[in-house]
């Protein structure tokens, strides 16, 4: 391993995972596998507990901010693991000469997005470092929610067998390109907006009327490509998906055949991968679909019998081939 | 890096346009093509449009395609 | 996307792939010779969709792959120098020099700014006044002409501070210094953005010299096919030719205005190709009307690259002797994480295209 951290440690692939195996897990003595919220045993009740760091570049992107980013992130690590988001904690790392404007618009929009999930700021922190220190803004934010008692094996896939479905809730790349068309960018404007919200409510209505939902992680960093990687070495299964199912927007499928980029791997901020039981699969997407959140919900793939740990991709032209991990960042600093 | 796909001219102004890539739009040199005009598709390589795509070959090009079909089918026993 | 859906119909490429099968009465063994084929071929899953008795080879078509490591050692020497900005395409942020890499550098502090085009670098050195502005101009004949306006942009405007280190090759001579070393391949999928700009002459010698088919192709799935096709026709006919499957992107006489710019900045030299060697005629280098514009002139640089690890065999897998998965270090200490060869460090490398996609 490298002596020195480079950016594509941060990339949420590969080396992301490296790193943390190497010099987090055993200090901390954590049990694998590592899932979006911790579930802890609280004296008979399941508490979920979680937290994410926020350096998104720019601090105002269309379609949110580095705040409600913040919020709905947290509350979509809690919910993907079954449990009814309750409270967040708030840390602020400020740069000298920050403008204040600027900081209320962040805080009113974090206000805003709390209030309409139902979760409650309870608590946070706030420092200001020398200009040069911090680039403008950084936000940690940790969250805790209550688990559904019975819910504990959604996190850790125990349930995903072969011919399960995998669903996603929308179309891909949407946060990432909006995010980068913000950045004051000689090349390219983009009319694509951050997909950035929160999935509670969209999740709860799926859990409460479907039983076989039998996993669920959110497709942050790394992208769809590293979620389906990260299922198939919990599970010890294989994944076959179908290029042409998956939902991609015009314009980001534009830019990604212009740079090179590949919306597998891009980060979203609103999107959820649901493995489902093959026979509620049907059921549930047309949950999600009327949902303002999942209109263009889609069933992608399935799990494959084989215990190859593989994920192989149905290529729009009927070609197969496979869709590894991320190795580096295609995007810095998008989340 | 060869990457270079088929754009619209959106709008012109001197020597250079703005082109669209399924909505999301890109700036291109024109130094290298003359008599481009708005609607017409281009192909966009590290900034430059390198070549007009000529819409009677592409539609040549399937027609080919079709053809090389029918005449190997007719080539069967 | 217009011209692009059409030529990724499925039903038109399964189509086509049982005309293939039906034609292919024989081994053949088929080169292409740009990256953007070799990631077009492993993204589209085509190795999935043809017969066995079909072999494709990825020949020395990445431009990343083929530049040298002094190259990079050089751009790196700029980037630590004071006041300034190294400008470059993404693609070579992570190519390994000796001992370092302009993202290494860039995570240490250096001033290294990705662009998309020369024309960025330019307005990078308009709004930097004191400091230089070196631009990396990689790439074949299709990226050349790009540099070659944007020198002459910075004559016109007099914008006296944009350099550029230059490492622009051209396809020709390396095919030639395949086929002179003798080779078992039976068709050359050629590059069609090249051609865009070249026109499709510089393939006659080809057919000519060696009796060898050529199709001129275009980058989606139906184009690839289409050409294959072409190829087996060409081969079991026993005529060998120059035709062109990119019809509505390539003339037989190219890009003559973009040749104009090219001829108006660049002289020929001689180039140094990974895996190859010095190829005499096959690089690109700054004329003396543009030569105050030469960042090695301007700012002269001593570098000495180490020897390539002595059991990496790029220069035989790009001269498509031997596949990735001939290579001992393929896939363990050499992978996209930490490639030690020219074909593992490009997207559109060989090795690289195989660890990511081949099933």
């Amino acid at each position: 391993m490298a002596e020195y951290i480079s950016i594509n440690h941060g990339s949420g692939g590969k080396l992301t995972h490296a790193l943390i195996n190497r010099v987090f897990v055993d200090s901390f003595g954590l049990k694998l596998p590592l899932t979006d919220s911790a579930i802890l045993d609280c004296k008979g009740s399941s508490l979920a507990y979680t937290t994410d760091a926020y350096v998104v570049d720019p601090i105002f992107f269309p379609g949110g901010n580095i705040g409600n980013l913040a919020v709905c992130g947290t509350i979509n690590d809690l919910s993907v693991s079954g449990a009814v988001p309750a409270f967040i904690a708030a840390s602020f790392i400020i740069e000298e000469g920050f403008p204040l404007k600027d900081l209320t618009l962040v805080s009113e929009s974090m206000a805003r997005e709390a209030l309409d999930a139902g979760v409650k700021i309870v608590t946070g922190d706030t420092k200001v470092v020398e200009k040069g220190k911090c680039d403008k803004l950084f936000i940690t934010t940790s969250g805790i929610g209550f688990l559904r008692s019975g819910l504990e094996y959604l996190s850790e896939a125990r349930l995903v067998k072969p011919s399960d479905k995998l669903i996603i809730n929308g179309p891909l790349g949407n946060h990432s390109i909006a995010v980068l068309g913000a950045r004051n960018n000689l090349s390219f404007t983009t009319p694509v907006t951050s997909d950035c919200a929160s999935l509670n409510e969209l999740i709860r209505t799926v859990m409460d009327s479907c039983p076989s939902v039998h996993f669920m992680r959110d497709l942050t960093r790394g992208g769809l490509a590293a979620v389906l990687n990260e299922l198939t070495a919990m599970t010890g299964l294989g994944i076959v998906i179908s290029e042409s199912s998956v939902p991609v927007d015009d314009p980001v499928r534009g830019l990604c055949e212009m740079l090179g980029f590949d919306p597998l791997y891009l980060a979203n901020e609103g999107k959820v991968l649901m493995v489902v039981g093959d026979d509620d699969s049907e059921k549930v997407l047309e949950i999600l679909r009327a949902h303002h959140l999942g209109k263009q919900s889609a069933i992608i793939g399935e799990i494959a019998p084989e215990k190859n740990k593989t994920v192989i991709i149905q290529t729009s032209v009927g070609g197969k081939r496979i869709l590894d991990m991320p190795s580096g960042q295609q995007l810095p600093r998008i989340c | 890096m060869c990457l270079s796909i088929p754009v619209r001219i959106v709008s012109i102004e001197g020597k250079m346009a703005e082109v669209s890539a399924g909505g999301t739009l890109f700036k291109a040199g024109l130094h290298m093509l003359d008599g481009i005009e708005e609607g017409d598709y281009v192909l966009l390589h590290a900034g430059f449009a390198i070549q007009k795509i000529s819409k009677s070959d592409a539609e040549e090009t399937i027609r080919l395609l079709e053809e090389m079909e029918n005449s190997r089918l007719n080539d069967l026993p | 996307m217009k011209y692009i859906d059409e030529f990724r119909n499925k039903d038109l490429i399964a189509r086509l792939a049982v005309l293939i099968r039906m034609s292919a009465t024989r081994p053949y063994s088929f080169m292409e010779v740009c990256g953007g084929h070799t990631a077009a071929i492993h993204r589209f899953g085509i190795p999935s969709l043809l017969p066995e008795n079909i072999k494709l080879i990825s020949g020395p078509g990445c431009p990343v792959c083929v530049t040298g490591t002094d190259f990079i050692d050089k751009a790196i020497s700029y980037s630590r120098m004071d006041n300034i900005i190294i400008a470059t395409f993404g693609d070579l942020m992570r190519v390994p020099g000796t001992s370092s890499s302009l993202e290494k550098e860039k995570a240490t502090g250096a001033d290294i700014r990705i662009v998309f085009s020369g024309l960025e670098s330019l307005e990078i050195a308009k709004s930097n006044p004191l400091k230089k502005v070196i631009f990396l101009g990689i790439g074949f004949e299709t990226t050349a002409p790009g540099t070659a306006v944007t020198m002459m942009q910075a004559k016109e405007l007099d914008v006296r501070n944009l350099l550029l280190l230059c490492a622009h090759k051209v396809m020709p001579p390396a095919i030639e210094t395949i086929m002179r070393e003798g080779t078992d391949i039976d068709g050359f999928i050629c590059p069609g953005h090249v051609a865009t700009i070249t026109g499709s002459s510089i393939f006659d010698f080809i057919p000519d010299n060696y009796n060898i088919a050529c199709v001129i192709t275009g980058f989606e799935p139906a184009d690839i096919l289409m050409s294959i096709l072409m190829l087996i026709r060409q081969v079991n006919s026993k005529i060998s030719k120059v035709e062109i499957q990119y019809s509505r992107a390539v003339k037989p006489d190219g890009n003559i205005l973009a040749r104009k710019h090219m001829d108006c900045v660049f002289e020929k030299c001689s180039a140094s190709w990974r895996g190859f060697g010095p190829i005499p005629e096959s690089g690109l280098a700054l004329n003396k009307e543009f030569e105050e514009f030469d960042a090695e002139k301007k700012i002269p640089v001593t570098v000495t690259p180490l020897q390539e690890n002595e059991l990496c065999i790029c220069g035989k897998i790009l001269r498509g002797l031997y596949s990735p998965a001939d290579c001992t270090l393929f896939a363990n200490i050499c992978n996209p994480n930490n490639p030690l060869g020219a074909c593992m460090v490009s997207a559109e490398g060989t090795c690289n295209s195989w660890y990511r996609f081949r099933l």
